[in-house]
């Protein structure tokens, strides 16, 4: 357990005092630290807000973006949804999947790259739609799968 | 074309996210003008009056939803629906990230007028601008003393908490994004009690989308009798739609209700792409039926639009074009609600498993004969029988695809390919 989640729990439970609405403010800062949730930082969680690991498993594992694998350092979400598929998302994740090395939902080796398929991201405007590290990236049309592997990210 | 926006106003101008200039376009004189009259029934009355319905799908009346809290003396509640992943839809996106302190005025005066002293955002996980976005703008807000204690002298108290989720689109169901926003599974709960009865925290809690609560201040500013000179008697006022497809210019709109479907396409959204005709809209978001190209005469309001046999919604326009496979757009529609589905009832884990993988083999040019009727069967064994409409919302695109482009699906079988010539996609296993 690193030190300074202790700090977190506790602005986490001044913040959203009732029922458990603290766990999911502080897997999410927690995870923004660390990229990914081990079992191990779940039973931490659970010991800082005093709940069964099991229930905050549970929880955790309901969630698409609490990531419970290792995850690379550009976490790539291709939006899958229909308006995206008409304007060639397919196509798109077919180009990272060779360029990387890997299928949708794996992670490259030297965990420089995960990929995500995402379902509908709300962004239909800016079909096709990714996101590198939950930010948007909008007409990212087949052949740009460069450029979006290239794109700057915020740590 | 210039159009006059209520809603998207000040969509051009610059850093209106940032408080001073929000303040300089009249940000928060609805407000002070909500406060200074100093009686929150008026502004009960007036959004009744409106007769402004809930934008996030289900279109019930605001004002009748406000009216239905107890008046039992317990702590009341406020929640913004911001959990927008209605396939299509992506007015609330624009909303927050554009302009978040024009929800949050908005949400001032919501709460003055229910007499909420808390009020929370749920915000999209995937949306993480936009949770910033907000964050950032109520502690402006704060700062400012348009939040906390005493606001603006009225004596009257608001705390705003933003609460991100993190990638359900089930949460979007009001009483899931309640078990979210509590710290559980997004599983939904049973009605009722509704939340007006019993909703965050076991108390009273009114539930609007983002859109819904956005379209407050104009009604403080302008009035009921405003509102009520766009539209329809039973739909008045102002929808954002979000059009996205096979069109020109693809974007959030602003309408007066009742305006055709064909003008929305056509005007607002620049028509078609070169060459390519319309064969199908899905009007509503993704769990609504079709309508076909000889509807598009159909006025976008609620009455219009359930007499063509689909549902306005959440105003998420997908644009079909003369070259989209039917059954290509219905395997991956119904494959989303598949990825979605909570698992917490069996018709709805088990139906929209069942539905992806048949319409996945007639796709792949291997379905059967009996297909179709597997997939008619497996429709008519969900419908009505789910826990909550995510189960139902996923028969509407596919039925609906089904019971007008039967042909196309038929010759899928027949010909065991796309006779459209779409290509399938396959993952690279590596």
């Amino acid at each position: 357990m690193k030190a300074e989640w202790t700090t977190w729990a506790k602005e986490a439970r001044e913040r959203f005092p009732q029922a458990n609405s603290a766990l999911m403010p502080l897997l999410h800062r927690i995870q923004q630290a660390e990229a990914w949730l081990d079992e191990e930082t779940l039973a931490d969680v659970a010991d800082l807000l005093e709940l069964p690991v099991q229930y905050v498993q549970s929880v955790a594992s309901f969630y698409s973006l609490f990531y419970q694998e290792r995850v690379g350092r550009r976490v790539i979400h291709v939006c899958v949804g229909l308006s995206c598929a008409l304007a060639g998302a397919d196509a798109l994740m077919h180009e990272l999947e060779e360029k990387l090395g890997i299928s949708a939902g794996q992670t490259t080796r030297d965990g420089a790259y995960s990929l995500r398929e995402a379902e509908c991201l709300a962004a239909c405007d800016l079909a096709p739609v990714a996101q590198v590290n939950l930010r948007f990236h909008g007409r990212v049309s087949p052949g740009d799968g460069d450029r979006l592997l290239s794109e700057k990210v915020s740590t | 074309m210039s159009r006059k926006y209520y809603l998207l106003r000040n969509r051009e101008v610059p850093d209106i996210d940032q408080l001073a200039v929000y303040e300089a376009h009249d940000g928060y004189q609805a407000l002070r003008q909500a406060l200074s009259q100093g009686n929150p029934q008026d502004i009960v009355d007036v959004v009744k009056n409106s007769g402004l319905r809930g934008r996030g799908g289900a279109g019930f009346p605001t004002g009748v939803k406000w009216g239905f809290l107890p008046k039992d003396g317990r702590r009341r509640y406020l929640v913004v629906n911001s959990d927008e992943a209605e396939p299509g839809t992506f007015k609330d996106r624009e909303l927050i990230e554009h302009n978040p302190h024009q929800l949050i005025e908005g949400m001032i005066i919501a709460s003055y007028a229910i007499g909420a002293h808390e009020a929370y955002i749920y915000c999209r996980g995937e949306f993480l601008t936009g949770y910033e976005q907000l964050t950032r703008a109520v502690d402006e807000a704060y700062a400012r003393g348009y939040l906390g204690e005493n606001i603006l002298d009225s004596g009257f108290e608001l705390d705003i908490r933003v609460y991100r989720g993190a990638g359900a689109y089930i949460c979007g169901e009001e009483s899931a994004l309640l078990e979210s926003l509590e710290g559980r599974r997004g599983n939904p709960r049973l009605k009722p009690p509704f939340p007006a009865i019993a909703g965050l925290y076991g108390m009273p809690t009114i539930v609007n989308n983002v859109e819904t609560i956005v379209n407050v201040p104009p009604l403080i500013t302008f009035g009921a009798q405003w509102y009520r000179s766009m539209g329809t008697d039973k739909s008045p006022g102002l929808k954002v739609m979000s059009v996205s497809g096979r069109v020109k210019r693809p974007g959030n709109y602003e309408i007066p209700l009742a305006t055709p479907l064909r003008t929305l396409i056509e005007d607002y959204a620049g028509g078609m792409l070169a060459g390519r005709t319309v064969k199908a809209v899905i009007p509503g978001g993704s769990s609504v039926p079709l309508l076909t190209a000889a509807q598009l005469d159909t006025p976008i309001d609620y009455e219009a639009m359930m007499a063509a046999g689909t549902m306005l919604g959440s105003g998420g326009c997908i644009v079909l074009d003369d070259s989209v496979c039917m059954v290509s757009a219905a395997h991956r529609l119904v494959k989303f609600y598949r990825e979605e589905s909570c698992g917490k009832c069996t018709p709805c884990r088990e139906g929209t498993y069942w539905m992806t993988d048949v319409l996945g083999r007639i796709d792949a040019g291997d379905g059967e004969e009996r297909d179709l009727e597997v997939l008619l069967d497996i429709a008519d064994n969900m419908a009505g029988k789910c826990f909550c409409p995510l189960g139902d919302a996923s028969l509407g695109f596919m039925v609906s695809a089904v019971t007008h482009f039967r042909a196309e699906f038929e010759r899928h079988v027949h010909e065991h390919r796309c006779p459209m010539g779409a290509k399938l996609y396959d993952t690279i296993n590596h």
